[in-house]
């Protein structure tokens, strides 16, 4: 923990930023190293303490390499020549020790520090010297990657954006993150950490911005033809400002259903700012389980169909039996096809399987995978 | 920002023809040649092309190029063709990499993107497969071929044929990569193909066939080769060469190929699975139908972080043999170089996670592969150390060789901390993927493994031909790479901290154009050492006279520079003994001399050009494999299975050189190796 206290993290920071900015040019914006959230600044701090750790060890390997290259040359006919010389318990113990020892070190940091920055951890606190207030629960945004643009779901506001999304300053904002194509990861520098968005997945993202103005966020995992202009805005803005913002698009006239999102899912590159006014219950199961057109048996109905002991060659025709049921709607239904004789005890049975929790029907996903 | 514009997604020809029964997927439209810059490249390599091989027939070449050359066994011209080719494939891979730096710099600046993503995603792609798979893999194996049996005292390696067969199976992939160059289309996929992005659904073309099929084929080969190498080492040791009075080169290679035998299957076994979803509908990392990417990015890493000490390890063996001989000292700490060797080959098998911290894993899982990461610093550290010390009081001579070494320790030493941290996974969380990662890997393969083939190049050079290298063109080629490194990947390095990713084609943000437009200027001066590299080589080939020297000229340890430079094709006329590490410096120190007579019979192999005509075979069945023409695979695949059958009922493969030649051939005559 004291390894994080800020005014030490700042003024190593600073000697860090010097020592780099010697080589960046002057108007070089690290926002990697200085960035305007949290979780991205501990992220930063980590980097200058392993940097100067490892500097243990760098600088007098850098300087003995030119030290001797000098003192050593076959030319200079003083220096000592011991040819037979090969072997040496104590310098050995040395080479050995003193990078185990840093190495040591380091191994503690890492294991703290990516445990404390666990992206999926809730965030603790806001800054280095505000806790988090107990009262507040974070900003929860739905993220999609599509091809080739970011789609944003506000659950707590029922509106959707494309291409652009706002959070509240100081206020920790929860990314459950998705896609509906090829592999992305979701990156803020300004905020936090890159984390991956997986189709059939669900992975999250805790972070926080601590100063009002605009970031840039993009996908940073290559991810075909649209990869490069796959970005957008991210707004920090005040209470006020986040409710008029929230207000503007709940103003939007479509909303995005079943139907507005397969439209949006064909691929397109370089995309407006697009804001739908409404969104329709469901539609994230659906996203996440990859069955929001209408063709699809969701995934979580697939697992739940094998965990019942699947349907044999008979599940290919049953799968026109299924088509458009979906838990999220309707929780017994695939029981009741499938396993009807055991209707009596099906609550029970779906409930251990941890398919379907009682309150909130949706996929559960491991963390770890 | 503009609206949505279709048009530069789908600007491109998706090669999805439908399939006729006798052509596939071919057809007129598959040529690149709209594209001016693809048509300029062909012209330019059918003009050389054809200049070479008239130039050859011109000079009746042919017959002494299939007879010396291509149909042989020798491990040395077998080694030397590795490196022809790495040379030949290291040019190509530098062009892609010129590409993207002056497409970057001056799309960064505003000013013209003048490749679309569709071929600049070609083009890195390319880059990546070629520079690790055709040029560095091809280096490393030429070094171990060359170098390795000399140093043990062997007349060959244990499977003689089989190495002629791996040299061709490699060269069967880099045809099918350089014909994905003008028929057809290259993957644009990154060079890992990682699936969804990779799968039929999202990669219709045949670039990703392209990919695969030639990496699977060259994967045999290097797997083949691997067998072969540890075969060598672990049975064909000259008498008295115990493990440990092994030359530590040796153990490298020794080290390497035991990655590679336990690495490779296993990009085979992936590549396999991933064939196996475009081409049979499997389900294995797909989306839906109970596929997983996330499976395919832990195999091909499994394999992946193992690659990379297969790179760096033989490498790590060329320094610990260049500099003894120029500090003319004893290797410092040697058996603790072999221990490190060895602990570095376990360690790399327990840290592949660390390419993909981002992916969602939890804290524990994160944290152990990121310290067990850390850990392979320590040998890595200690071997550093072991060098300088070996320098220490120590009478260093900066001869080529040398130089490209003390590079290498300053470089090296930089990318190998940019590593560590990048271990650290909330590090790598703000990190990964992004141009710092970029610079790094660049920083630990250039400034590692580039710099010691340099090194390498120019210490064995004389020992293979028999003359030095040419002094001056090598410097200009070392400051134009060392030079070039620094200028090329420090700016990477700060703009990866600017929150640039990698694989970017369009910018909207002109602040990054003087960064880039600095990388660019590096890859101008890296270019200036690439071709000063071309012209040592053809410079000390002319002046071959003036730079000629004895069997040892540069007073080394190791039993390679006992016999003459070139060595004979059976190496050494009278197997040597080893008494002591060092084993040649040893001989020497007691003035040991190669005695006059007693010649033996010698048991040679004969040249064949079965491993040819395999190779050819795969070829054709690849390429058919790839545009789905299904009735030549089959026969390119039968083909080759029956050649290999045949050839194993030719038992007239070998011969005995006779006491008589051998003392004739050790007296300055022409040897001739007979066909089968």
């Amino acid at each position: 923990m004291s390894f994080f206290q800020p005014r030490t993290s700042r003024r190593i920071g600073r000697f860090g930023l010097l020592a780099l900015g010697a080589l960046a040019l002057s108007g070089c914006n690290l926002v990697v190293m200085n960035p305007a959230g949290d979780v991205a600044s501990q992220q930063a701090d980590l980097i200058i303490y392993a940097t100067v750790l490892m500097l243990i060890v760098i600088v007098p390997v850098l300087v003995l390499t030119v030290f001797f290259a000098i003192r050593y040359r076959a030319d200079n006919e003083e220096a000592a020549y011991d040819p037979e010389w090969d072997h040496s318990v104590s310098l050995e113990i040395v080479v050995w020790s003193v990078p185990l020892a840093i190495i040591i070190c380091l191994a503690g940091l890492t294991w703290v520090a990516t445990h404390r920055l666990d992206p999926y951890r809730d965030l603790p606190r806001i800054t280095a010297t505000k806790a988090v207030d107990e009262n507040v629960t974070p900003l929860q945004v739905q993220v999609v990657a599509l091809d080739w643009k970011w789609l944003f779901i506000y659950p707590e506001y029922n509106i959707a954006t494309v291409n652009e999304m706002a959070v509240v300053v100081d206020r920790p904002v929860e990314f459950k993150l998705t896609s509906t194509t090829v592999m992305n990861a979701f990156y803020i520098p300004d905020m936090v950490g890159m984390i991956y968005a997986m189709a059939g997945m669900e992975t999250e993202l805790n972070g926080v911005l601590n100063s009002p103005g605009t970031y840039a966020g993009f996908a940073s995992h290559y991810n075909g033809a649209g990869f490069s202009r796959m970005r957008f805005d991210v707004k920090a803005l005040d209470e006020a400002g986040f409710d008029a913002w929230t207000a503007q698009v709940a103003d939007a006239e479509q909303p995005l259903d079943r139907n507005s999102f397969v439209q949006l899912e064909q691929p397109s590159i370089d995309n407006d700012v697009h804001y739908y006014g409404s969104v329709q219950d469901g539609l994230w199961q659906r996203i996440l389980n990859m069955c929001v057109g209408d063709d699809k048996l969701c995934m979580n109905d697939m697992m739940m169909v094998d965990a019942l002991g699947g349907g044999g060659i008979e599940g290919l025709y049953n799968r026109e039996l299924y088509r458009g049921l979906c838990s999220a709607d309707n929780p017994e239904g695939m029981f009741a096809i499938l396993r009807p004789d055991l209707s009596d005890r099906a609550q029970d049975i779906t409930a251990a399987m941890d398919l379907l929790p009682p309150e909130t029907p949706q996929m559960s996903v491991p963390r770890e995978n | 920002m503009a609206t949505a514009t279709e048009t530069t997604a789908h600007s491109f020809p998706d090669i999805t023809n439908p399939v006729n029964w006798f052509w596939g997927k071919l057809s007129w439209d598959i040529f690149p040649f709209y594209d001016p810059l693809i048509l300029g490249t062909f012209i330019v390599t059918m003009a050389l092309g054809l200049g070479i091989v008239g130039w050859l027939t011109y000079k009746r070449l042919w017959g002494y190029l299939w007879t010396e050359w291509f149909t042989s066994v020798d491990h040395k011209k077998i080694g030397i063709m590795y490196m022809v080719l790495a040379t030949v494939m290291l040019i190509r891979g530098f062009s892609d990499a010129i590409l993207m730096r002056i497409h970057q710099a001056l799309a960064s600046a505003g000013v013209l993107e003048f490749l679309p993503p569709y071929h600049y995603d070609q083009v890195f792609t390319a880059h990546g497969v070629i520079m690790i798979f055709f040029v560095a893999m091809p280096f490393i194996t030429g070094f171990m071929n060359y170098v390795m049996p000399l140093q043990i005292g062997a007349r060959d390696v244990a499977f003689p044929f089989l190495n002629n067969l791996s040299f061709w199976l490699t060269f069967s992939g880099v045809v099918l990569v350089m014909l994905s160059l003008f028929v057809g289309e290259f993957a644009a996929t990154g060079w890992l193909a990682f699936p969804p992005l990779s799968g039929l659904e999202f990669s219709p073309g045949v670039g990703v066939d392209y990919y695969l099929w030639s990496l699977n084929i060259a994967g045999i080969g290097t797997t083949l080769s691997g067998i072969n190498l540890i075969v060598t080492i672990v049975k064909m040791r000259a008498p008295g060469m115990t493990w440990m009075k092994m030359p530590i080169f040796t153990w490298s290679t020794l080290v390497t190929n035991i990655l590679i035998v336990a690495s490779f299957p296993v990009l085979t076994a992936t590549l396999a699975l991933l064939t196996a979803d475009r081409y049979l509908g499997t389900h294995f990392f797909t989306n839906d139908m109970g596929g997983n990417a996330m499976m395919y990015i832990n195999l091909i890493w499994i394999w992946g972080h193992p690659e990379v000490y297969i790179l760096i390890l033989p490498i790590f063996g060329i320094f610990s043999e260049i500099v003894p001989t120029f500090s003319r000292k004893r290797l410092f700490g040697y058996t603790s170089m072999v221990y490190a060797l060895c602990v570095i080959m376990i360690l790399s098998y327990l840290v592949w996670l660390h390419h993909f911290f981002t992916m969602g894993a939890g804290a524990d899982v994160n944290s152990f592969f990121g310290i067990t990461t850390m850990i392979i610093s320590i040998p890595t550290g200690a071997k550093l150390f072991n060098w300088l010390f070996t320098m220490y009081k120590g009478r260093i001579r900066f001869e080529l060789p040398m130089m490209w070494v003390i590079a290498f320790m300053i470089t090296f030493t930089i990318g190998g901390m940019t590593g560590v941290l990048l271990a650290v996974p909330p590090a790598d969380y703000v990190l990964h993927n992004s141009l710092f990662l970029v610079a790094h890997f660049h920083n630990v393969i250039i400034g590692g493994v580039v710099f010691g083939v340099f090194a390498g190049i120019n210490y064995w050079w004389p020992k293979a031909f028999g003359f030095h290298m040419n002094k001056f063109w090598g410097l200009v080629s070392f400051y134009g790479w060392v030079g070039g490194f620094w200028f090329a990947f420090m700016p990477l390095y700060i703009l990866g901290l600017m929150g640039v990713t990698r694989r970017l084609s369009q910018f909207e943000d002109t602040s990054y154009a003087l960064l880039f437009g600095i990388a660019a200027l590096g890859v101008a001066m890296i270019a200036v050492g690439v071709v000063a590299f071309i012209i040592q080589i053809f410079v000390s080939i002319r002046d071959r006279a003036a730079l000629a020297c004895d069997g040892d000229p540069w007073n080394a340890r190791t039993l390679e520079w006992s016999t003459s430079s070139p060595p004979p094709y059976y190496n050494f006329s009278h197997v040597p003994n080893v008494y002591a590490l060092d084993a040649w410096d040893h001989m020497k120190a007691h003035n040991a001399e190669e005695p006059q007579e007693g010649y033996v019979a010698i048991h040679m192999p004969k040249r064949t050009a079965t491993g040819l005509v395999i190779a050819a075979l795969m070829t054709v069945m690849g390429f058919a494999m790839i545009w789905h023409i299904w009735w030549l695979a089959l026969v390119g695949f039968i083909g080759s299975i029956a050649y290999g059958i045949y050839h194993t009922f030719d038992y007239d493969r070998d011969f005995y050189l006779q006491p008589d030649e051998v003392r004739a051939i050790a007296n300055g005559r022409r040897p001739v190796v007979p066909a089968e």
